[in-house]
Parts: structure tokens; C-alpha cells; sequence
């Protein structure tokens, strides 16, 4: 499709623009209907400790929506995206405070591929912690 | 409790369709706080030559989940799935979701293994729309946390 950055203008290194994504207990909420994940760890702190959490946690999906979108920002068109893929290394947990957590998300270009096709590596850290790891995109750029 | 290798390589008939509404894809962006209109507004994804509206990339998770869910809920295999955390995710498009579509999805088990008491699972979901033209498909990684010593 219509990817707007052209792929003899990025190099290896190419620092995509990096974004900052709060998350609080309403986001949490929300993402549950809209997605259809009711697992309370993801809402309900007493059921998050009883099994061994430290507080509500946010859905890995949310994280990895979040990330993508330094992604899907850069490209304009996020139909370019070919493959996108994560490992989900340590959870965001989000208190009930009036702060909530921040996911940090940074992204450079890593490989460029036949097809005009860069692949993209992400970093995604929340309170200090990589949250996301294995985290990249292959897409399509003009 | 070991899981059953014989389901490695199992596949699962292909799921009832699931109808891509745009108000529910509008409804996911904002979830997931992203105001791009190529998922809102028909006329701006059309300037970037889609037919309809556009799915964000993670959103075929909501319709591949549902059907690993049948998948790791069958009793025969034996998965705890209250103990369940999700490992690892990828995906690989052949085209983006959009509004108007109607996917299916075609579960297969890849690969069950244990890892220090906890079973892991990897499950393929492959999306196929109306015309059964692939989509997308949806890599899921499962960890069935062991239990401790003590706990229920």
C-alpha cells in the first residue's frame, strides 16, 4: 500500500520518532471490552495477587498495540506492515494511583530487505523494566 | 502434569465466520488510543487504496484467541488454562483486516513442550476471509505456569 517514507532514505540505525504511552486502571478497562480479554489479572487486584502478581497488569496485546503505533505513525499506511511479532518478557504492572504506568516505546531500522522491506526492532520499557522482547516488524516502504 | 504430544500437528475445523464491524474497529483503536482515521474515516483509508476502513495490526488477536481458546480448552489435552500467561505473539499479513470482511480461522497445534514444570504451547491461527483469500496468520505462544508447592 502507501507507506509515505521511501526506502532509499532510511539506513541501518534510522532512529524512528519515539512515543510514550500511559496506561491506566480505565485504559485497562476499556481494552478488556473492546477486545473481549475479561481475564481479571487485568482489573482486579486481589484476584492479580492471589495468583502471584504484584498489582493489576496491563494485557501483553495492549502493550503490543501500543508499540506498533511508533511503527504505524512513521509509516503513515499500516497496511504496510508484513509481520509483526513480540515476546512478552515482563508484565506492565498498573497501580491504582492517579499516575498509572507509562510504556516507553523506541524503534530503529535493523536490516533492509529485498522489496523494498526494512525490518524494524522495537524497545518497549515501563518503571526502568524491558516489558517486550524479540520485539520487530517487518513493512513495506515507498 | 505432562501434556499430551499426540495433539502436535492436531488442526481444528475452521471457526464459524466473525464479521468485521467498522464500529468495532473504531471502538479497538480507541481502546488501544490510536486516532489514525485510516481505521474511522472510509474516505481516508481510501486515499491510501484500501476498500473500507482498516483493523489496527493486533486486532485479529481478538478473533484468533477466541478460537485457540476451543483449541486449549479441549479436556483431552490436559491444559490448565486458569494458569495461562501469553509468551510470545507474531503475526504475518497478507493484507490488513478490514470492515466488511468475514474471517475464519483454522487453528493448528505446532508445538507442545515442557520447560522447567510449565507446559508450552505454540498455536497457528490462519485467518481466511469470505473468498477463502489468507489474511493473516496469527502465531500464539502459551505458558501454563506450574503450580506451587501449596497452592491449589
Amino acid at each position: 500500500m502507501a507507506a509515505r517514507i521511501a526506502y532509499d532514505e532510511v539506513e541501518v540505525g534510522t532512529e524512528l520518532p519515539a512515543q510514550s504511552f500511559p496506561v491506566d486502571r480505565a485504559t485497562l478497562v476499556r481494552y478488556a471490552g473492546a477486545s473481549g480479554d475479561f481475564n481479571p489479572i487485568h482489573w482486579n487486584e486481589r484476584f492479580a495477587r492471589e495468583v502471584g502478581l504484584p498489582d493489576v497488569i496491563a494485557h501483553g496485546m495492549f502493550t503490543m498495540a501500543s508499540a506498533v503505533r511508533v511503527v504505524t505513525d512513521w509509516l503513515g499506511d499500516p497496511g504496510a506492515i508484513e509481520e509483526y511479532g513480540v515476546r512478552f518478557t515482563k508484565p506492565v504492572v498498573v497501580p491504582d494511583d492517579d499516575k498509572g504506568a507509562v510504556i516507553e516505546v523506541t524503534a530503529k531500522v535493523a536490516a533492509k530487505l529485498d522489496g523494498k522491506r526494512v525490518r524494524v526492532d522495537l524497545t518497549a520499557v515501563s518503571a526502568g523494566q524491558k516489558v517486550l522482547g524479540m520485539s520487530r516488524a517487518v513493512v513495506r516502504l515507498a | 502434569m505432562a501434556l499430551d504430544q499426540s495433539f502436535v500437528g492436531r488442526s481444528y475445523p475452521p471457526t464459524a465466520p466473525y464479521e468485521v464491524g467498522r464500529e468495532k474497529i473504531r471502538e479497538f483503536a480507541e481502546a488501544v488510543g490510536d486516532p489514525n482515521p485510516v481505521y474511522t474515516d472510509p474516505a481516508a483509508a481510501g486515499a491510501l487504496g484500501h476498500p473500507d476502513v482498516i483493523a489496527p495490526p493486533t486486532f485479529a488477536f481478538a478473533i484468533t484467541y477466541k478460537a485457540a481458546g476451543a483449541v486449549v480448552s479441549d479436556p483431552e489435552l490436559g491444559l490448565n488454562y486458569s494458569r495461562v500467561v501469553h509468551g510470545d505473539q507474531r503475526f504475518a499479513y497478507t493484507r490488513p483486516v478490514r470492515a466488511g470482511d468475514r474471517l475464519s480461522v483454522t487453528s493448528t497445534i505446532e508445538t507442545i513442550k515442557s520447560l522447567a514444570g510449565n507446559d508450552v504451547i505454540d498455536i497457528r491461527g490462519e485467518v481466511h476471509d469470505a473468498a477463502g483469500e489468507h489474511v493473516v496468520t496469527a502465531w500464539t505462544k502459551l505458558v501454563a505456569r506450574a503450580a506451587e508447592a501449596g497452592e491449589a
